[in-house]
């Protein structure tokens, strides 16, 4: 299963380091990875997306992660309810005809043009990772000759509903 | 008086010194009284410092050395061991002790010299990035970039290093950083919000082992060595008399609870006892303390306290629910968690029953082996030391058939006088870390049982024996081969001896000697007592090569894959 997590840390050279290197000792497999400042400059936010097994596993990394000394908190937001996004760069082949024909294409998906030249344009698009693969899948057959996906980032909502699935780790 | 205590005091805050005097400083505020270590380039700086302050050092012949000494210090004495090498190799040749001390939970502060900042990145000479190489096999590990910042690092590290799931914390200093001068921070308090480890226990989960200790007919505890690093035993043998639940023990769990007792089960695990590994296999509710349920004390996962409710007592969260299913889990310290259990605990269950039938196992399968008239057995040599020392020596050991059988076969009543390397396993280990505990127990005897295989690993350390006189005795379980590795391939392997066969030995008598150490060649019974005797009365180093059977394995024994109850060779 798909697992987001994330990680505040304190922005230490090496922390990211030793985070990766956990989850690589451990075989967990990080399908994506982000990193930035948060509101206070000396802690840093990561939210991964890793694939485990179930959720012993899941239980598992949450805690490995928590134990390192450079790691203040560790959250699966799973099962939370949550904003997430991911932003990607894509560049796609054009001719003449297919210009516009592409620019009608994105227009659902909110994707804006920065780029544009003779061969090719470059969008850009923001949202929750399913969108981004949507808006790919439908420009494929126009030939991508680009991307580039920065991963996924999410923040809980505000209001949380009572989620009976949300499973509180009793022990941490 | 105290006029002039401010003064001084006030002085030192503005006086300003240097890396390598702040790093001696550090070492003085954490009481350390022994360092050991090995000199290079990067650490110039520093081992000049150490000669002026007058600190005691204890120069091993390898870093190797240095930082297994240093693990044999930390287990008697439950101080952190403290570790100096100069960077690149000298850091390098620690690694194998980092990680040895990190599967054990061993709490070591280790300092390496790094080159100039100035250089870093640069492949200077004798740069290597052990910062980088320890970060999976340190519980945390530093670069300091600024002399002032040591003190403060110095202390969080030895704080990490001992407290909560104890473990090795590296520090990496640069030479620069060592010679640079910074003016001192009287106070640098620390401040680890990413570090507040649980030390007790959560009350309703203390209720409900309590809850599942009344309903329990075949309760069993497994001790680890988290009682010992909590000095739990007391409080272990209180809980375990009060329900009169058996009790096993890890391997490096040997000492938590007195051997003599008649609630002992012994060691549990791959060469566990017949009582142990049973009562894990059919109780009803297993409660582990300290102890990570590792694949070499399970044995297959399919047959390990199917039957059982587990709980789990452990510091680190993270051990609880990794390899076995946990219904009562319990994160604090064993010494907390157990006092809180015994505080609150209620009605006993009838476990009558079921330590009679264990006791039955224990007196109808015993551990065991065929004795030889003409031959001095390896399990008659350890019983042999258990009756000599009267069972009161600290045991080192190194890796290997001799590490079983003294598990097995010096049997211990007394917590911290079991040293051996368990998780990783380490050939090497078991000498040099009698040299530690030799340092940090004096008053004791201390015996390195090592293999003749693992003994040529860092026999170089005769050397410290020579230097300081330290009355190690060395006890070579001399069967001419790689024996563990030759009792497999015998066993699985139809007896292709590949590489294991030790043909080719040094005169180990000779070898001490070299070194100006008493030394003896045994081959009887009579006379391993005598030669032993005499060198517990003697106080001097003293090296005991004795001749045992040659093909001897280890039993019982759970095969690979094989679940814990199908354990083979238990009539010895
Ligand atoms: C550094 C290291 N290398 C290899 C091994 C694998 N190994 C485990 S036991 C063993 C044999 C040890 O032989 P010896 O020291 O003579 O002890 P014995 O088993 O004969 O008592 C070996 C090679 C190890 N544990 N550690």
């Amino acid at each position: 299963m798909r697992r987001i997590i994330s990680a505040t840390v304190l922005n230490e050279s090496g922390v990211l380091n030793r985070l990766t290197g956990l989850l690589t000792k451990r075989q967990f497999n990080i399908e994506n990875i982000t990193v930035g400042h948060t509101e206070d400059p000396a802690v840093s936010k990561v939210t991964l997306t890793v694939w485990v097994e179930d959720d012993r596993k899941a239980e598992q990394l949450v805690k490995q992660l928590h134990k390192q000394i450079n790691i203040l908190k560790v959250r699966d937001l799973t099962n939370m309810a949550l904003v997430s996004r991911e932003l990607a760069l894509i560049k796609v082949l054009t001719t003449p005809d297919t210009r516009s024909e592409i620019k009608m294409l994105i227009e659902p998906f909110r994707a804006t043009v920065l780029d544009v030249s003779l061969e090719n344009v470059t969008l850009e698009v923001t949202g929750d990772s399913e969108k981004i693969d949507a808006l790919i899948e439908l420009l494929r057959p126009y030939g991508i000759k680009e991307i580039s996906r920065t991963g996924v980032t999410a923040i809980p909502r505000g209001t949380q509903k009572k989620v009976l699935e949300l499973h509180p780790y009793s022990i941490m | 008086m105290k006029a002039s205590w401010v003064a001084e005091k006030k002085s030192v805050e503005t006086s300003l010194v240097s890396g390598a005097e702040l790093f001696i400083q550090g070492l003085q505020n954490e009481n350390v009284d022994v360092v050991f270590g090995y000199p290079g380039g990067a650490v110039l700086p520093i081992y000049d410092a150490l000669y002026k302050a007058e600190m005691k050092h204890v120069l091993t012949r390898h870093e190797q050395g240095a930082i297994h000494a240093a693990q044999g210090y930390a287990r008697v004495t439950g101080k952190p061991g403290v570790v100096l090498a100069t960077s690149g190799p000298g850091a390098t040749n620690l690694v194998t002790g980092i990680a040895d001390a990190m599967i054990d939970s061993i709490p070591l502060v280790i300092f390496t010299g790094q080159v100039a900042t100035s250089v870093i990145g640069t492949d200077a000479f004798q740069e290597a990035d052990i910062v980088g190489i320890t970060m999976p096999i340190t519980k945390h590990n530093y670069q300091v970039r600024r002399a002032e910042d040591l003190p403060t690092i110095m202390k969080e590290a030895f704080h990490i290093a001992n407290t909560g799931r104890k473990g090795p914390v590296l520090i990496d200093i640069p030479k620069d950083v060592a010679v640079k001068t910074a003016k001192i921070k009287e106070n640098s308090d620390i401040h680890l919000p990413g570090y507040q480890p649980t030390l007790q226990p959560n009350i309703l989960q203390v209720k409900r082992l309590n809850e599942a200790l009344q309903l329990s007919k075949k309760p069993v505890v497994l001790t680890g060595a988290g009682v010992l690093a909590a000095k739990a035993e007391k409080e272990l043998l209180c809980f375990a008399e009060y329900h009169q639940i058996p009790v096993a023990q890890t391997l490096l769990g040997l000492g938590s609870f007195p051997a003599d007792h008649p609630l002992c089960l012994g060691m549990a695990g791959m060469h566990g006892t017949y009582a142990a590994n049973m009562a894990l296999y059919d109780c009803d509710l297993l409660i582990g303390v300290g102890a990570r349920f590792d694949d070499r004390l399970t044995g297959n996962l399919d047959h390990f306290a199917k039957k059982a409710i587990v709980a789990h007592i452990d510091i680190d969260p993270a051990e609880i629910g990794k390899n076995i299913q946990t219904e009562i889990p319990i994160v604090g310290c064993a010494k907390e968690t157990l006092s809180a259990l015994n505080q609150t605990a209620g009605e006993k269950g009838d476990t009558s029953d079921w330590v009679i039938h264990l006791s039955t196992y224990k007196s109808e399968y015993p551990l065991t082996y065929k004795t030889d008239e003409n031959e001095l057995k390896p399990q008659k040599l350890l019983q042999i030391l258990h009756e000599v020392t009267k069972g009161a020596a600290i045991v080192s050991t190194d890796v290997g058939q001799h590490q079983m059988w003294a598990a097995q076969y010096y049997t211990f009543s007394a917590p911290n006088r079991w040293i051996t390397s368990g998780g990783l396993g380490t050939m090497g280990f078991g000498f040099p870390a009698a040299i530690g505990a030799k340092i940090g127990n004096p008053d004791l005897p201390v015996i390195a049982v090592v293999g003749d295989g693992g003994f040529q690993m860092t026999l170089q350390e005769l050397g410290v024996l020579q230097d300081w006189e330290l009355p190690v005795i060395v006890v070579i379980v001399n069967n001419k081969s790689l024996g563990m590795v030759r009792q497999w391939q015998e066993i699985f392997y139809e007896k292709r001896y590949s590489h294991s066969l030790l043909d080719i030995q040094p005169d180990f008598v000779k070898l001490a000697s070299a070194y100006g150490i008493d030394g003896k060649r045994a081959v009887t019974e009579e006379e391993v007592r005598e030669a032993l005797t005499a060198a517990l009365s003697s106080k001097k180093p003293f090296v005991l090569d004795c001749v045992v059977t040659a093909d001897e394995n280890v039993y019982p024994m759970i095969a690979p894959g094989k679940g814990i109850h199908e354990m083979i060779g238990v009539r010895g």
